[in-house]
């Protein structure tokens, strides 16, 4: 109940805000000039002391990079990307790594309160890690000895490389390889640095793990990387969360994340994006291209995403579970929001090759004024999938007449044993619903905001109770102006 | 006495059709006026026409709320000034839990009166003694606004609201309609328990048998938008009794 009330006074503190986020840290930077080729690839692993395999690795990804076409099959329009004019790797100075607290900039600190991430309190009360990314290094890892303790490892990627070279080079590319997709390829080139997860062998991790990313420089691509390993009958929630300071620029946004998890284990990825979406006339804001996908491995395994995606000009993004291990889970519970000029194609695709495996699939789409909103799914049933069902349920949520909800669920079944379900509705907010809660004093924007918190319902309550209070926040904060 | 409500040769329009020809009508605090009249005469425009919904204009004519011109003021502002419209058909809010709303509702209404939001516990044992009196159960308000509600839990959870609001004019539009006889006692004791000295009621209503358990200082009898007569309780006996057609076609 308390916490109902927490999020509704969240809601109303975020009221007629305008994006609050668009401030920027004035600290010098490191950045390498704009430009890509094999020579500045070799001169970020060089940068980050990588290992000898992880350079090649690069390189190679690099090298099929170039020949790729840009994809343009999402229902997106997107200027071009000068890919020549992004610079491909910025630090803040006087870094060269986490560090403990205390000898954090503490301007860097400034700006995590700013976005209300008070790391000290907010870590110790909530009993969250995190590792804040601040462009491209992590600067700060908490409660990594509690961690340890367990036996988990929760660092920087680039950190990983350096001490845990065996398992990266195991598990590095084997659920996205190099080769999947045009940003894929390119993230495998460049990627500056993001967060790797190990839990060993029947450890739950004892806290909520979160990274909040920032993109900060101007002109700087962000291209995190991110493995979570679960191994045998571990469990894992990791919480990931963005905003970015306002630009004029488009700047790109090309993470790759992979998760793998063995039997009996189970990972819980959530996200709550919002980048920088543009201004009402669709000026600025991210391009957000990520590709993330789980792999349920082992037996008895699960893999569920969650994803509340307000922000970014563009967004294409299909966090998807490969359900290999028999008897494996994969879930989907997404909560897309568009509003002005925003596009976002975001779904997810289940693959189900092991037998009696489930997956569900729930996704809300929100559009408001000009914006545009496309679900894209797939569901694959391969032959050996025996017994394996799906669940889909894609609601679309409409705010005033100019705004576009788009279905594209594809479904290919190659066993006769396995059962799909599939349930859609498109309903717009109705002006009776906004003159009942007006009638009972509440104003038409926080109307708004509870009658789509309320058709979010399903996904919020995924989310980590401290974090449904930010996503409803969030919700309300990019509805503004949805109608009138 | 204060004056809570005052309509003066009001006219309104709905898709361009008059359907308020020139009403007249004064609520003092503490009195509680009944409207009745047959169906499409124009009852629940009125009612909305207060509460302010925008395809209801107002061509001529003015509604004044304690000092308050009526028409300059947004929907919001005059609930939060205290005025409270129980609907004929409460509409549902899938997903939005009833807590949560009236919840929104009440810190809205404190917050436009410069009061600081009401503290959790405080608001859950208001909420609990409150749904208790409308006998509406606790699982229920976990459920979303009016989701899946039947027609007497829809109107039982207006009458709820109104407490929770403490409204100065409430006007209910037809709370009683498709109730049970323990449903339609439950409404009256809760409108009851909210009349006092300070506050007044609009309630409109088709049966003689509510206005038995709240006696009404006034009864009304609408037709084509404009009242045609009014009494006290036996003129709503003597419609039960008569119909409509001696007083719209005498
Ligand atoms: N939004 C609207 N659009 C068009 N006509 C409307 C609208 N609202 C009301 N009307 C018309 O106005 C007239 C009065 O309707 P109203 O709902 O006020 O009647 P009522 O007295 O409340 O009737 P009942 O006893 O059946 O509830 C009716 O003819 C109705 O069809
Ligand atoms: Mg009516």
């Amino acid at each position: 109940m308390s916490d109902i009330d927490n999020k509704n006074k969240e809601i109303n503190e975020f009221l007629n805000k305008s994006y609050e986020y668009g401030f920027t840290t004035e600290i010098e930077s490191e950045t390498i000039p704009p430009g890509l080729d094999e020579e500045v690839v070799t001169l970020i692993s060089k940068m980050k002391n990588e290992p000898e395999f992880l350079l090649k690795w690069r390189l190679k990804a690099f090298n099929h990079w170039k020949k790729m076409p840009q994809p343009d099959w999402a229902k997106l329009s997107i200027d071009p990307i000068d890919y020549q004019a992004i610079s491909y790797f910025s630090k803040p100075k006087n870094d060269d790594g986490p560090k403990s607290l205390e000898e954090v900039d503490p301007k860097l600190l400034e700006t995590y309160e700013k976005l209300g991430i008070p790391l000290h309190e907010r870590a110790k009360l909530a009993g969250v890690a995190v590792d804040a990314v601040f462009d491209s290094v992590s600067v700060v890892t908490t409660f990594k000895d509690k961690l340890a303790e367990a036996g988990v490892i929760f660092c920087s990627f680039s950190e990983a490389a350096i001490d845990h070279p065996e398992l990266i080079e195991k598990y590095l590319g084997t659920v996205v390889p190099v080769k999947d997709n045009y940003f894929a390829a390119l993230n495998s080139a460049v990627f500056s640095d993001g967060t790797f997860v190990y839990i060993p062998k029947g450890v739950r991790c004892p806290m909520e793990l979160s990274t909040y990313f920032r993109i900060n420089e101007a002109k700087t691509g962000q291209f995190e990387r991110t493995l979570i390993v679960a191994e045998e009958g571990s469990y894992v929630s990791y919480l990931e969360g963005c905003t970015a300071p306002m630009r004029d620029e488009n700047q790109l946004h090309a993470a790759v994340v992979e998760l793998v998890a063995h039997k009996d284990a189970e990972i819980k990825y959530s996200t709550v994006q919002n980048w920088y979406p543009g201004d009402e006339d669709g000026k600025g804001g991210i391009y957000n291209f990520v590709t993330k996908r789980g792999d349920c491995k082992g037996e008895n395994s699960k893999i569920s995403w969650t994803q509340i995606e307000t922000g970014s000009a563009i967004t294409w993004k299909y966090p998807s579970c490969i359900l290999r291990g028999d008897n494996s889970t994969g879930e989907f519970h997404s909560i897309a929001l568009t509003n002005n000029l925003q596009q976002a194609d975001t779904g997810t695709k289940m693959i189900h090759l092991g037998k009696d495996t489930k997956s569900k699939i729930i996704s809300k789409g929100i559009s408001a004024k000009s914006s545009q909103n496309t679900y894209r799914g797939q569901v694959t049933m391969s032959k050996g999938a025996k017994n394996s069902r799906n669940f889909t349920q894609c609601d679309s949520l409409l705010i005033g007449s100019n705004a576009g909800a788009h279905t594209f669920p594809s479904i290919d079944v190659m066993n006769s044993s396995s059962i799909l379900e599939h349930e859609a509705t498109t309903s717009k907010i109705a002006d009776e619903q906004l003159f009942y809660c007006m009638q009972r004093g509440i104003s038409e924007e926080d109307a708004i905001g509870l009658i789509v918190s309320g058709f979010c319902k399903e996904v919020l309550n995924e989310l980590p109770m401290e974090f449904a209070v930010e996503a409803r926040a969030l919700l309300q904060v990019n509805l503004e102006g949805a109608i009138g | 006495m204060a004056k809570i409500l005052s309509i003066k040769d009001l006219h309104v329009d709905v898709a361009s059709t008059p359907i308020i020809n020139g009403l007249n009508l004064e609520i003092e605090s503490g009195e509680t006026h009944a409207i009745m009249g047959p169906n499409g005469s124009g009852k629940s425009t009125l009612a909305k026409t207060i509460a302010g919904h925008p395809d209801y204009k107002i061509k001529s004519g003015e509604i004044t709320y304690m000092d308050h011109d009526l028409n300059d003021l947004p929907i919001e502002e005059r609930s939060n000034l205290g005025v409270f419209l129980g609907f004929q058909y409460p509409i549902e809010i899938p997903g939005l839990s009833n807590t949560a709303f009236l919840k929104a509702a009440i810190n809205a209404k404190r917050k436009y009166n410069g009061l600081e939001e009401l503290s959790a516990s405080d608001f859950l044992i208001d909420l609990k003694e409150k749904s208790k009196m409308v006998e509406i159960e606790q699982k229920f308000l976990s459920r979303g606004v009016n989701e899946g509600f039947s027609g007497g839990e829809k109107k039982r959870n207006e009458i709820l609201q109104m407490l929770m609001l403490e409204p100065t004019l409430s006007i209910l539009d037809e709370t009683d309609s498709g109730l049970d006889i323990d449903s339609m006692k439950v409404v009256a004791s809760g409108v009851n328990a909210f009349r006092n000295e300070n506050t007044s009621s609009l309630i409109i209503t088709h049966y003689e048998r509510l206005l038995n358990y709240i006696t009404p200082d006034y009864v009304h009898v609408f037709h084509n938008g404009v009242i045609i007569k009014t009494g006290d309780i036996q003129l709503a006996k003597d419609l039960e009794k008569r119909g409509y057609e001696w007083l719209t076609n005498p």
